[in-house]
């Protein structure tokens, strides 16, 4: 049984069509990397799964539940959208962590809210994760005391916090300097495991190439190929896909 | 006339300003979130009818404002205004309400549309998100504008003398009545004074909440 199916995302923008029935299906345990040129509707796509946007059409299902349906999403109500969104977990380009809290208050401060356990629980789920990501001696640091690529492990570990059946990536390494996009993508590959389900949207091909079981090159709102990694870098069917990859090798 | 005799007279006067701009403080700030709300609002008419009321009163003296506090019920409605410190609160409290207003307004727009949407993909509640994510940030950005107005409203509290209100420079002047003009200089004390303090206060809170950005 797939852990996520989405089937025929549409979604519009005025009289701009973004995306235009995006399909695909993942497997519990596996990294899809999601590539494509500027415009093409990856991060739309992404906060249509996170529901920051609402697909005007097409279904999204979370095992065997339909959890968003394009074609009803008038009768969901505020509660309904925030259960579903827990499913979803998604790391910004931009970290957008909250300024004014520490490292661990950054981590703690949605399952608090949300009363997923004790308090007490809570920080100590939090104060492992922290520790997973490697800053374990900046707990008490405050946003604005970290490098970029800190602040992103920060962000990776407040979405693993909510325990999210599929933590989605938007550029997590975009807005960082060369030399700590490093950094961030091995905490991403040391996530990789048989229970944690990922989808990836990046322009490091290097990444894509070695971590994820599924690739899909998107182009103008539609998913003009999907694939293995192997299927996708070395035998590209699609004239698009090979354009797309011999530009992104021309820029190294 | 003694010193003392001076500067007691001068405090009573000065103990209505005080009333003034802590009264001012205590009644605009709650109007002020509830307009900078209504012109946020996403029902078109009320926003505009909000921002050409703060149009209207940013755009005309609060002299004038106080003017018309005080005579226009009498002469409109024939109930006069009796109480001149009730007409000088009224005519403070609209004023610094719509001041204020267009000051939150502006620190809950800059707060960054990403802190919203951190929030929510985490699975809070919209009064959540405002009430722990947005709220501080928009308060550590608004102190220093906040400030500016606070210590702008010690000084126009001297104002409600147009309308005869009972306080410091009114004081001063019935010295001056009397062919004592020092007493109206030495006002200047109790201005510089109460709004060192602010500066003081409001240093040490822009200091407390620097610790973020
Ligand atoms: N809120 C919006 N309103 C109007 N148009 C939008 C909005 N968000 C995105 N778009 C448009 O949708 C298209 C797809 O945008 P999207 O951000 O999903 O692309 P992307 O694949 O993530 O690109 P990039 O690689 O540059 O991040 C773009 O043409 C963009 O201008
Ligand atoms: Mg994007």
């Amino acid at each position: 049984m797939s852990v996520l199916q989405v089937n025929n995302i549409k979604k519009s923008f005025g009289k701009t069509e973004v995306l235009k029935g995006i399909s695909f299906s993942l497997e519990k345990g596996e990294v899809l990397s999601i590539i494509g040129s500027s415009g093409s509707g990856k991060t739309t796509l992404l906060r249509c799964l996170n529901f920051l946007e609402f697909a005007e059409n097409g279904t999204i299902a979370i095992g065997d539940k339909v959890i968003y349906d394009g074609a009803v999403k008038k009768n969901l109500s505020d509660s309904e959208i925030r259960k579903n969104r827990l499913h979803f977990g998604l790391v910004f380009q931009s970290f957008n962590l909250f300024p004014q809290y520490n490292v661990l208050e950054n981590i703690t401060l949605a399952p608090n809210l949300l009363k997923m356990d004790t308090p007490e629980n809570n920080e100590i789920h939090a104060k492992q994760l922290i520790e997973r990501v490697g800053l374990t001696e900046k707990t008490e640091s405050y946003p604005c005391q970290l490098s970029g690529g800190q602040q992103q492990r920060v962000a990776i570990a407040r979405a693993l916090a909510l325990k999210p059946d599929i933590l989605c990536f938007d550029e997590p390494t975009s807005a960082l300097d060369p030399e700590l996009t490093g950094e961030v993508l091995k905490v991403i590959k040391g996530l990789k495991s048989k229970d944690s389900t990922m989808i990836v949207v990046t322009h490091e091909m290097e990444f894509a190439k070695n971590v994820s079981d599924k690739v899909i090159f998107m182009a103008d709102g539609v998913i003009e190929e999907m694939g293995t990694p192997q299927e996708i870098f070395e035998n590209p069917k699609s004239e698009k896909t090979r354009s797309f990859l011999s530009k992104s090798l021309e820029e190294i | 006339m003694s010193f003392q005799q001076v500067t007691l007279d001068l405090a009573v006067g000065f103990l209505e300003n005080c009333r003034l701009f802590f009264e001012t403080l205590l009644f605009s700030i709650p109007l002020g979130l509830i307009i900078s709300f209504c012109s946020m609002s996403k029902f078109k008419p009320l926003s505009y009818l909000m921002k050409i009321f703060v149009w209207c009163i940013r755009g005309t003296p609060l002299m004038l404002q106080l003017f018309v506090v005080l005579y226009v019920p009498g002469l409109v409605f024939n109930m006069p205004m009796r109480n001149r410190m009730l007409a000088a609160l009224i005519a403070f409290v609209i004023n610094y309400a719509c001041y204020f207003s267009e000051i939150f307004r502006g620190g809950i727009e800059s707060i960054p549309k990403g802190q919203y949407e951190a929030g929510q993909v985490l699975g809070l509640t919209k009064s959540q998100i405002f009430s722990k994510i947005v709220l501080l940030q928009v308060i550590k950005r608004i102190i220093p504008p906040m400030s500016n107005e606070i210590i702008t409203l010690v000084k126009d509290t001297s104002l409600a003398r147009v309308i005869a209100v009972g306080e410091i420079l009114l004081a001063a002047e019935r010295f001056a009545g009397k062919g004592i003009i020092w007493p109206l200089f030495y006002t200047g004390a109790y201005f510089l004074i109460f709004c060192g303090v602010l500066t003081l206060l409001f240093g040490y809170i822009e200091k407390k909440m620097s610790y973020f950005n």
